[in-house]
């Protein structure tokens, strides 16, 4: 018989760990967020939200990854119903080759963007030797829309593959079978059974564009700022640790809010989100 | 009509694909240009390549890269299988919440924990390499165990109990049957453990200290003075050799099931 009891304490060092490393730094980004920087409490830091500045930010950021996020899907789904269909037993290949771009550095990928889109750039270049007009979007939002859309569609990708591979293909058969078009059974059985992976898609590519700061940086070239790059610089140019945690908790609960939203379309429980 | 289907298909995923190699194909090029200019083409040379071992600032933060990468990625992968073993053995509501905690790295932005994480560091150590270390333990120790645990729960507990029936002791029962059963989900959560903390920026710029620096911290505090074309070929090189990893990994699955047949 196996211990359970005692086979459930290999998870105690686990259970501490969650507790030092992702509990209680929450407890001290709240900390922050709620006192002044000499120690009394104060609701400033995350009424600064409401600050002019801030607010377009925020805005902006919700705007953008809003996008982002439809973008993805609406590449992303096609991506996973092709692979799904291409039957391919190793489905740990499937997974590296969209992760194996990870193994360029991010920051030096993005910067190739700038190559890629800039005025005299790649693009241009291949537009202009077909004779068609070349754009100029490098230092603007649709840039940094392109450029998240590039980083997190790996992210809208796997989950949808996945929760296609679950999916009992006897019950497509059974639909065409019986007389089903294969848009019917498309809008009807795929979609409805893929939802889980859908909504995991929406999440883990919402989430990173709502907050990220470093592509808005690069290929925004510091006009498009988003709350990542105001929060960025509380911490790092204006040395305001408790306006800077403020603003956090505040990203914190649009993210939370989001994910609550979520979970009403969603009925189910699950577990891992990218896998 | 069918080849016309199949054909458009393969099109779009050429296509999305061309999308995500892209930038790489770009960053090799400029590995074997000729020119400290990142937009002018200057002829084919080698010449980054040759310099790269004797750039130091690049080799330091390669190196500190590595460090951080491979501890970080071993310890979570520890921490982590061990975690999935006693989560599946935990009443369902423990579990529950053991699962809604290690889903908060995952879902939480990348910005706040960082933060967080910083606040807590500034607290009660320094700021150095070892902190980037706990943060990157931290961020993926949840692939680790959502790779893991899935494998656990779809096991019987049959064979186990078999094999301690028949007088195996808990560790060798664990060793010949729990093991090789869940040792693809160890590997892949420990290859997704590396990728994220060698591909991270936003948690190390946080938690790092002064002094310390990855590829990517690196890069981004460069950015100004212009990017060293060394790195250029490094990153190459670094994707030269997962890709062949890959191949490689794939082959071998191949055969073994050429074999099975």
């Amino acid at each position: 018989m196996i211990n359970r009891f005692r086979t459930s304490f290999l998870a105690a060092p686990y259970a501490i760990w969650v507790l030092i490393c992702t509990i209680l730094p929450l407890f001290y980004i709240l900390g922050y967020a709620i006192n002044t920087s000499d120690g009394s409490f104060t609701l400033s830091n995350l009424l600064a939200i409401a600050d002019p500045i801030h607010l377009k930010s925020l805005g902006l950021s919700i705007q953008v990854a809003f996008i982002t996020t439809v973008i993805c899907l609406i590449m992303a789904y096609p991506v996973a119903l092709i692979l799904h269909n291409l039957k391919i037993t190793n489905k740990g290949f499937i997974v590296f080759l969209f992760i194996l771009p990870m193994w360029m550095n991010f920051m030096l990928r993005i910067l190739a963007w700038q190559n890629i889109l800039s005025n005299n750039g790649i693009l241009n270049g291949i537009l202009s030797a077909l004779g068609l007009p070349t754009i100029h979007i490098l230092y603007t939002k649709v840039a940094v829309i392109l450029g998240m859309v590039y980083d997190f569609l790996p992210y809208m990708i796997l989950p949808i593959y996945n929760s296609l591979s679950k999916i009992n293909d006897e019950v497509i058969e059974a639909a065409s079978d019986l007389g089903s078009s294969w848009l019917n059974t498309f809008i009807k059985i795929t979609i409805p059974l893929s939802k889980d992976g859908i909504l995991s898609g929406i999440i883990m590519v919402f989430v990173p564009a709502l907050s990220s700061f470093v592509v808005s940086n690069l290929l925004g070239g510091g006009k498009v700022l988003l709350i990542g790059n105001v929060i960025e610089q509380e911490f790092t140019l204006a040395r305001n640790w408790n306006l800077g945690s403020g603003l956090s908790i505040i990203l914190m609960l649009f993210v939370l809010a989001s994910m609550s939203i979520m979970n009403k379309v969603d009925d189910t429980e699950n577990g891992g989100m990218l896998l | 009509m069918t080849k016309i289907k199949k054909g458009t298909s393969y099109a779009y995923l050429g296509l999305i694909f061309l999308f995500l190699y892209a930038p790489i194909l770009v960053l090799i090029v400029l590995s074997f240009n000729n020119s400290m200019s990142r937009t002018v083409w200057g002829g084919f040379t080698l010449q980054w390549y040759f310099n790269l071992p004797s750039n130091d600032t690049i080799m330091d933060a390669l190196w500190t890269t590595l460090r951080i990468t491979l501890s970080s990625s071993i310890l979570a992968t520890i921490l982590g299988t061990s975690a999935a073993i006693g989560i599946n053995r935990m009443k369902k509501r423990h579990a529950a919440i053991m699962l809604g905690a290690t889903n908060i790295p995952l879902l939480n932005a990348d910005i706040v924990t960082g933060i967080s994480l910083m606040l807590l560091f500034t607290r009660f150590t320094s700021l150095g390499e070892f902190s980037v270390v706990l943060a990157h333990i931290a961020f993926s120790v949840p692939y680790v165990i959502f790779n893991v645990l899935p494998r656990l729960q779809s096991m019987s507990d049959a064979c186990l109990e078999a094999a301690m029936d028949l007088g195996a002791t808990p560790w060798y029962a664990f060793y010949k049957v729990t093991w090789p059963e869940i040792f693809p989900g160890v590997l892949s959560g420990f290859l997704m453990a590396f990728t994220m903390s060698l591909d991270d920026f936003t948690i190390t710029y946080f938690t790092k200290g002064a002094g310390v620096n990855t590829l990517s911290t690196m890069l981004y505090t460069e950015l100004r003075k212009g990017i060293q074309p060394e790195l250029y070929a490094l990153s190459t090189l670094l994707f030269l050799l997962a890709f062949l990893m890959l191949i490689a990994t794939n082959f071998k699955s191949i055969n073994k099931k050429e074999v099975a047949r």
